[in-house]
């Protein structure tokens, strides 16, 4: 099998590996990378837990070739967190009890990482149709909008602020 | 088996090597061919990326729009010249798989997919076509017919179509999950009036037959007459004797024929309602 060398940004920081010709991203980052952070789910691009960003853009990391992210940037939950503090839409997860089993939450969270860089105010609509791509089977979905709605206002958890789902 | 990614500046060099070797695919977004390796589907071998910089080329500034094969459907939903093409290119995927999924791949998605190619058959628009030989034009109809059937090593390079008048152009898609799920069907009309009198309209249908298809008699009944609720319903009425639907996980060939003359109703009493 021919071995490809393959060097991209992850969160930032420079990596290179040599892989099989043909790898997805999602292998690459899991397998070679270490990153665990994004699930293999359907490998169909349907449920998109293994959403990652590339060069800013979703990308679903099952369908993606890793030489077609030759040099680019690649962004995925490891990046979120830093100096032991929580991203703001983690501690809104978090707060609003929008992981239940945690499979969805990584795509979740790089969904809307997307839709708030592009729209920092985004109205509920948005927010649906912003993670319309992710498949949730625990929440019911409502607790995941509200967590992304709550960092958009800048507010308190659902909870304290006395709001229903 | 192993597989091979192979990527070419020169689309010459890559329709000689899909023409050579039979598992050789050209790579648009993935979100096709990616999920037919992944879900086991052998007769692939080779990724072939081309990076010709003319997929890209995105020309929507005249009354000739010419859009490039790589093109996204993100890119479409947010191209301000063409608004009225971002309700199908929204309706496809949600946002990750828009923002790789491109206008040639969708020319090739099997039934129920393929919402874009049903916009492009309404719009009578003309596939590019290119090999080692040279170039041809498909008009869309056209097209669908020869899809399968085209020469290996031919690559989809673009597609050209004459911009609506404000309003001409209509969209609508009936999946069973909202905002994002396959078609039930789809259905894009173009109904340009004159004076009030429809003048040659084009109406396509997706996932009622095996590619995205003409509606030759709802046209035809509509040709030339007043667009009126009488009309709507002679031609509403031929619509669905017309297709031939499959039956699939999503509808079942027999709800979507049974559905068909309510939505195509509907998309043409809105056209009625909206004097273009």
């Amino acid at each position: 099998m021919t071995k490809v060398p393959v060097q991209l940004t992850l969160n930032g920081e420079e990596r290179a590996e040599f892989i099989d010709s043909g790898t997805t991203l999602l292998r690459l980052l899991r397998d070679k990378m270490g990153d665990f952070t994004l699930k293999a789910g359907c490998l169909q691009g349907t449920c998109g837990t293994c959403t990652v960003l590339v060069d800013g853009e979703p990308r679903l990391a099952c369908l993606t070739l890793a030489e077609d992210c030759a040099a680019k940037a690649v962004e995925t939950v490891a990046g979120l967190s830093g100096n032991g503090s929580l991203h703001p839409l983690q501690q809104a997860f978090l707060d609003n009890f929008a992981a239940q089993c945690g499979f969805c939450t990584p795509g979740m969270l790089m969904a809307a990482k997307v839709l708030l860089e592009a729209n920092p105010h985004p109205s509920r609509a948005d927010v649906v149709e912003a993670l319309a791509g992710n498949i949730c089977r625990c929440t019911g979905y409502e607790p995941i909008i509200q967590a992304v709605l709550s960092v958009s206002r800048g507010s308190a958890p659902r909870a304290a602020s006395g709001e229903r789902a | 088996m192993p597989l091979a990614y192979q990527s070419f500046s020169e689309l010459s060099a890559a329709a000689a090597l899909l023409g050579a070797d039979s598992g050789a695919r050209l790579l648009g977004g993935g979100t096709l061919l990616v999920r037919r390796v992944n879900e086991g589907d052998t007769s692939i071998d080779t990724y072939v990326r081309l990076r010709d910089p003319k997929l890209l080329l995105l020309d929507a500034a005249g009354e000739t729009v010419r859009l490039g094969a790589g093109i996204t459907m993100s890119r479409i939903a947010r191209e301000p010249a063409l608004t009225f093409l971002a309700p199908v290119a929204k309706a496809i995927g949600g946002p990750a798989v828009r923002a790789a999924a491109t206008i040639g791949g969708n020319l090739f998605a099997p039934s129920p997919y393929g919402d874009f190619g049903v916009a492009l058959l309404a719009l009578g628009a003309t596939i590019s076509v290119e090999n080692t030989r040279g170039t041809s034009e498909f008009p869309a109809e056209a097209f669908f017919d020869a899809r399968d059937d085209l020469d290996a090593g031919s690559i989809v390079t673009a597609v050209t179509f004459r911009r609506p008048a404000n309003g001409a152009f209509r969209f609508l898609k009936v999946s069973r999950v909202r905002p994002k799920g396959a078609a039930v069907l789809s259905i894009a009309a173009m109904v340009n009036r004159t004076n009030g009198i429809v003048v040659e309209p084009r109406i396509a249908f997706g996932a009622m037959a095996k590619t995205a298809i003409r509606a030759h008699g709802a046209e035809n009944a509509l040709n030339g007459m007043a667009l009126t609720a009488e009309s709507i319903e002679r031609a509403v009425g031929i619509a669905a004797e017309e297709t031939s639907p499959a039956t699939d996980a999503i509808a079942s060939g027999w709800y979507r024929k049974t559905v068909l003359p309510v939505h195509l109703r509907r998309l043409l009493l809105d056209a009625l309602a909206e004097e273009v």
